[in-house]
């Protein structure tokens, strides 16, 4: 049924399907007047099986049928012997129709639906399926038809998994077959059916998918196999804590909205107008359920008690991989200079659980302090600009204390990684052979990459960063209509390399004089087109990403303390692009000059952002009432600017940047103070 | 054979053309001649159709290779005298093809029993290649209707060690082999696919990888070599795949060292026969009932197209015309004389040197053909033939085997094929199988010892019974052997001699490439350029269900 050239029709077949549709068109119309009017005759009957015989697409005429089989139904009442001629009818036009067209949808469906009625024997319905599994091995209605019988019938999920066995030796190129592997073996691992440990059974199909890639390494039925398996070896079932700020052992210096002149270089200084500061948490995969219930925090600082935790996420959805809690310190009596001990525990009661229904199972707690210091009103400082050029001291690589920065994956502890590690291993030893295939290197990356992510010892900690680089740079230049996806997935391993060890990530750490010294990571002219390795950012206050190639901000949303962004010379399109921004709330400086805002219309499609068309509150909103012209033609902007707290704004050098945008960034942020290097009425 | 009973004469007397021999070559002449219109008489000495590719039974074809390999004693009929003074007569001679002919029973009583069940190849091994020539001709011809085909079930590659490992001829054979590496499968499916890219390149096509002019002239081996095809590889490729017998790796003793171009058109015919018919589960197929079933066919249709066909009659003499020593006529052991425009004779049939003597040379010059070569240094094939109790390979019946050049003993310098054929294919009763091996040899003994050698790795002899209980401790599960021919047979080329051709004997091929396509040629040159079955479609509905079976037809 595969790779047969389409040919064009003859003459005499155009004559003969415009015969058919004549015949269709009367058939039809009799059928809808039947239809319309309810009448269930053998006549009328009838003439639904020819229309279906001829046409198993005209869908109406399913669900006539199903009608029609109630309706007789209803009136035999419930003699099986009468029951069974009548469902049987129904199959025997079933299997007419699929002779007709075997990917019609609505047949399938009516025969599942006959099926479910349980009055009709399922042992034909597997020899039906394998007689037309055998025409077209790869159909995906039958193989889900299959599913649908197996349940039906109990058929053992081994019997299945062997039934995949033998389809995909008879032609490997069968993604269907692959896939219901998958699905068979998830569940039969899930269960710890008999011999189905994965420890045993992975590296086991590791080894049957290597035949298929290594035989032909251009069928792409077998990679999705092997990312499946890749997933099942990598990712641990239950969620985990990856990272939390403040993390553990850490001192933190809080203060109130004037910030503090010149703090202890040592330690991360939090300033805040609201008198809160964040506790974050970063899990592995998307977790709910993060609440003062699963997470109990111990601290000296007053009126916690109910903390509200906020999943991060550009969905409205529940989950979510990043949870924040805002914790308050500035209580009513004054506590002067001290300093508190905050406990953070999870997990020791049940309620945090991934979005494919794994618990949060491990229970652990954290420890860190907070230091909070009454200052001195300083209103000037905040009416500084921020330039970006100078004002920045190279961070002391010897310094001990960037580790307390930064959690490195100890939270993974007291997972069984040993048999991942060793797949993983044999996995790497096999592709290396195949490292002449554009496959087998991507694949080769990504088990690298897999690699690193499970090694905990130090010493051989990154030792495959550069290779992994060097593999994306070969594909880029081999495979050039996937170049962005390499390019992607080089910036993904390279900020992973910057962020795999403190010595590296020191590299390109600062502090910045002119704004209490806030720690400031430089990640500029480094051609990144994406951004990772957010989880062991999260205690960045500045960050300088300019002269790259970033399309969008997604990911940065977890980086709560952040004040400073810098994203010039970017290709940022659209200030939907921004979108994930309006979850910083600390954000107070903001520049994306020279980008391509404004050049090409906003693809909706790509950011999930509000749409000026579903919005209710609009009429609520003042900008709104006072300038609707300009909020529908600056929609995107309007809907990011509007929730950040901006003081300095760069947008020159984009497309959008004109005087007319100007003045409506003004309205939209009345408290900027800084609007492309001037302040704004100069 | 004079006490056979006296034929009625033959009416008429005169025909276009005269056809001596049913064996492949002979029957696709006769059919082809029939269908464009000539008529046609087609002779054969022998009770059978099928000459030296005919399927007999055991007996039958132990006194058709014993008959066949002592000259007869030079049969002295007295020559009538001529009744015309035109034409003089010139005596014929019968040359024997078989030599070392050898045949053992080790359990007559059960053949005994079954000997009329067995349908025994003379020239095999010998399969048909599902893209084939004579596959062509058959459909072209019509011939397809006589005969059904059923799939030989895998190939495997054998050596001395007794294992026999399947050779990865296709995707799915290579995905699901555990003999090769991933890596070796790797190298060798990016091979198919560059053949496979070869055979669909079209010439403005500058996308796709080509192989090199240069490449192609080269040695196929050294191609293969450069494509970095381990040694294992390189030998399923060229003994099991392209169906070799030279061990391409030694120049002194291989005779046909094979181009890179030749070998791309080998591997093309199997690549192309894996994909012709939808319900044949490889590239290769047998007739059932045998081997004879082939000839056969050709000549059905040559007979629903007029055709004359008579078996048992030999010819006896050539008849000339006296002052122009142009070919007249044949006489017939019936003592009739018979004439036609050309005559096309079987390989055996040669002239007596010593009638050579008293020729004109313009008489020579005529039958030129017919006189025996010098068969100084030409290469011999040795066959053998074992019916066994069980399989050489449990759950297969159907198989083909290769023994690569030195795989069974450092002296082996050629490729030995063994074909397994089963009671499926209604070659014998159904708890044994048929065997045949052949290898190409310089002389008999050479070839008989590489066919024992072969046969032991594969096959149990049976023993006297006193050691009996020993030998169940030592042999493994290998088959019972219950009854063995051997024998060596020459290899005599077709050659078109203007009105009198001499047609091939069977070839050291495992398939009819060869032989149908000098056929083709030969048929040709004698006819003029005409197309063979040009005016036949096979319109008839072909095959009957057939379970197994493999329907032949174009699409």
């Amino acid at each position: 049924m595969h790779g047969r050239p389409r040919k064009a029709s003859k003459p005499e077949d155009e004559a003969a399907s415009a015969a058919k549709a004549v015949k269709l068109r009367s058939l039809q119309s009799q059928f809808m007047t039947y239809h319309h009017e309810k009448i269930y005759t053998k006549e009328a009957i009838e003439l639904s099986t020819k229309l279906l015989e001829i046409n198993p697409e005209a869908y109406t005429a399913w669900n006539y049928r199903k009608l029609a089989v109630e309706d007789s139904l209803s009136r035999i009442g419930p003699d099986p012997n009468l029951v069974k001629p009548i469902l049987d009818e129904e199959l025997r036009v079933v299997e007419n129709a699929l002779k007709q067209n075997f990917k019609s949808y609505g047949a399938w469906h009516h025969r599942k639906w006959v099926l479910s009625k349980g009055h009709s024997s399922t042992g034909n319905e597997l020899k039906l399926l394998d007689k037309f599994q055998k025409l077209d091995s790869r159909n995906f209605h039958a193989w889900n038809y299959r599913r649908f019988v197996v349940e039906l019938t109990n058929r053992s999920e081994q019997d299945e998994l062997q039934y995949t066995d033998d389809m995909i030796n008879n032609n490997f190129s069968n993604y269907s077959a692959w896939h219901n592997r998958s699905v068979l073996l998830s569940s039969l691992l899930a269960n710890r059916a008999d011999g189905f440990m994965p420890e045993k059974r992975i590296p086991d199909e590791f080894e049957i998918v290597h035949q298929a890639i290594f035989t032909d390494p251009d069928d792409q039925s077998g990679w999705f196999y092997h990312l499946w398996l890749l997933d099942q070896t990598v990712n641990v079932e239950s969620p985990l804590l990856t990272s939390s700020w403040p993390s553990h052992g850490s001192s933190v210096i809080l203060s109130g909205a004037g910030c503090l002149n010149g703090p202890p270089s040592n330690v991360t200084t939090f300033c805040s107008e609201t008198g809160s500061f964040p506790l974050i948490l970063y899990f592995d995969q998307a977790v709910g359920g993060v609440s003062p219930l699963t997470v109990t925090i111990d601290s000296e600082l007053k009126g916690n008690e109910n903390l509200v935790w906020e999943p991060i996420s550009n969905k409205s959805s529940q989950v979510s991989c990043v949870w924040v809690a805002r914790l308050k310190y500035f209580s009513s009596q004054p506590c002067g200079s001290k300093d508190h001990k905050v406990k953070v525990r999870l997990g020791n009661s049940p309620g945090i659980v991934s979005s494919r229904g794994y618990n949060f199972s491990a229970p652990y707690e954290f420890v860190f302090t907070v230091h909070v210091q009454d200052t001195a009103e300083d209103s000037h400082s905040q009416e500084s600009i921020v330039s970006w050029t100078d004002g920045f001291e190279l961070w002391d690589a010897q310094s001990k204390d960037l580790n307390s920065l930064f959690t490195l994956d100890q939270l993974n502890n007291g997972i069984d990684l040993k048999w991942r590690q060793a797949a993983i291993d044999s996995e790497i030893e096999c592709f290396r052979l195949l490292a002449d295939s554009k496959i087998g290197k991507l694949t080769l990356a990504r088990l690298l990459m897999a690699s690193e992510a499970m090694t905990l010892d130090a010493a051989v900690k990154g030792v495959y960063y550069e290779e992994i680089l060097q593999l994306y740079n070969d594909l880029m230049a081999l495979d050039s209509s996937h170049h962005q996806y390499y390019k992607n997935e080089h910036s993904v391993a390279f900020l992973h390399k910057v962020t795999s060890s403190s010595e590296s990530l020191s590299r390109h750490l600062f502090r910045y004089r002119d704004m209490n010294n806030l720690v400031c990571l430089r990640l500029n002219k480094l051609s990144l087109s994406r951004i990772a390795s957010v989880e062991k950012l999260l205690f960045v206050q500045m960050l300088d990403l300019s002269h790259n190639e970033l399309h969008s901000t997604e990911g940065l949303e977890a980086m709560q303390l952040l004040s400073c962004l810098n994203l010039s010379h970017n290709r940022i399109r659209s200030f939907s692009a921004l979108d994930s921004l309006r979850h910083v709330k600390q954000l107070k400086v903001l520049d994306v000059s020279h980008n391509h805002i404004g050049k090409h219309s906003v693809d909706t499609t790509r950011y999930l952002c509000s749409s000026p068309l579903s919005n209710s509150d609009w009429s609520q909103d003042g900008v709104r009432g006072q300038n609707p012209g300009l909020v529908t033609k600056y929609w995107d902007a309007y809907f990011v600017l509007r929730d950040l707290n901006l003081k300095q704004l760069d947008i020159a050098g984009n497309e959008i940047a004109d005087d007319e945008f100007s003045s409506f960034v003004l309205q939209v942020v009345p408290k900027l103070v800084w609007l492309n290097g001037q302040k704004p009425g100069n | 054979m004079s006490d056979l009973p006296p034929y009625p004469p033959l009416d008429p007397s005169n025909y276009d053309l005269i056809v001596v021999g049913t064996g492949v070559s002979e029957s696709v002449s006769a059919a082809a001649a029939s269908s464009s219109g000539s008529s046609v008489l087609h002779l054969d000495p022998n009770p059978f159709y099928g000459s030296h590719f005919a399927a007999l039974s055991l007996p039958d074809l132990t006194s058709f290779l014993h008959s066949n390999s002592v000259s007869p004693p030079p049969s002295s009929p007295p020559i009538p005298p001529s009744n015309s003074h035109e034409l003089i007569s010139v005596d014929l001679v019968h040359r024997s093809l078989y030599s070392s002919v050898e045949i053992s029973s080790f359990d007559s009583e059960i053949l005994e029993e079954h000997s009329r069940r067995f349908n025994v190849d003379l020239c095999g091994p010998r399969v048909v290649f599902c893209a084939d020539e004579s596959i062509n001709l058959m459909l072209k011809s019509g011939a397809n209707n006589y005969v059904e085909f059923k799939s030989i079930e895998a190939s495997f590659v054998g050596d001395s060690s007794g294992e026999l490992r399947n050779v990865p001829d296709s995707r799915a054979a290579i995905f699901k082999s555990k003999s090769l590496t991933l890596l070796e499968k790797n190298l060798l499916m990016k091979f198919f696919k560059l053949v496979q890219s070869q055979l669909a390149k079209s010439d403005d096509d500058t996308t796709t990888v080509k192989i090199s002019e240069e490449d192609m002239e080269s040695p196929f081996v050294d191609f293969l070599t450069k494509m970095r095809l381990p040694p294992n590889i390189k030998s399923i490729i060229l003994y099991a795949i392209a169906m070799l017998d030279y061990d391409q790796d030694n120049m002194e003793t291989c005779r046909h060292l094979l181009k890179t171009k030749e070998g791309i058109d080998r591997l093309a015919l199997y690549i192309k026969s894996m994909g012709r018919f939808s319900n044949a589960l490889g590239a290769l197929i047998y007739p059932i009932y045998g081997q004879g079933e082939l000839p056969q066919a050709f000549c059905r249709r040559a007979a629903v197209k007029g055709c004359v066909y008579v078996l048992r009659m030999p010819i006896t003499a050539l008849l000339l015309d006296k002052e122009t020593g142009g070919y007249k006529g044949v006489r017939l052991a019936s003592g009739q004389e018979i004439f036609s425009q050309k005559l096309i004779l079987d390989p055996c049939i040669n002239v007596g040197l010593e009638s050579l003597s008293s020729l004109t040379d313009q008489q020579n010059e005529t039958l030129r053909v017919l006189v025996p070569k010098a068969m100084i240094n030409k290469e011999k094939i040795a066959r053998g033939i074992c019916v066994i109790r069980g399989s050489v390979k449990s759950d297969v019946s159907n198989a083909l085997i290769v023994y690569p050049p030195k795989s069974l003993f450092p002296e082996q310098l050629t490729a030995i094929r063994v074909l397994q054929l089963g009671s499926g294919l209604a070659v014998c009763p159904a708890d044994m199988h048929v065997l045949y091996f052949s290898t190409l040899c310089k002389n008999d003994d050479q070839g008989i010892k590489a066919l024992l050698s072969a046969m032991g790795n594969l096959i149990r002899l049976p023993v006297p019974e006193s050691d009996s209980v020993v030998e169940n401790v030592t042999c493994e599960a290998k088959p019972l052997l219950l009854w063995r021919a051997l024998y060596v047979q020459e290899l005599v080329k077709g050659e078109f001699g203007g009105v009198i051709s001499s047609m091939p004997s069977p070839d050291e091929n495992l398939n009819y490439k060869e032989t149908v396509e000098s056929a083709v040629k030969l048929y040709e040159q004698i006819m003029g350029s005409e197309e063979l079955f040009k005016e036949e479609t096979s319109l008839e509905n072909t095959t009957e269900e057939n379970e197994g079976g493999v329907e032949i037809d174009e699409n």
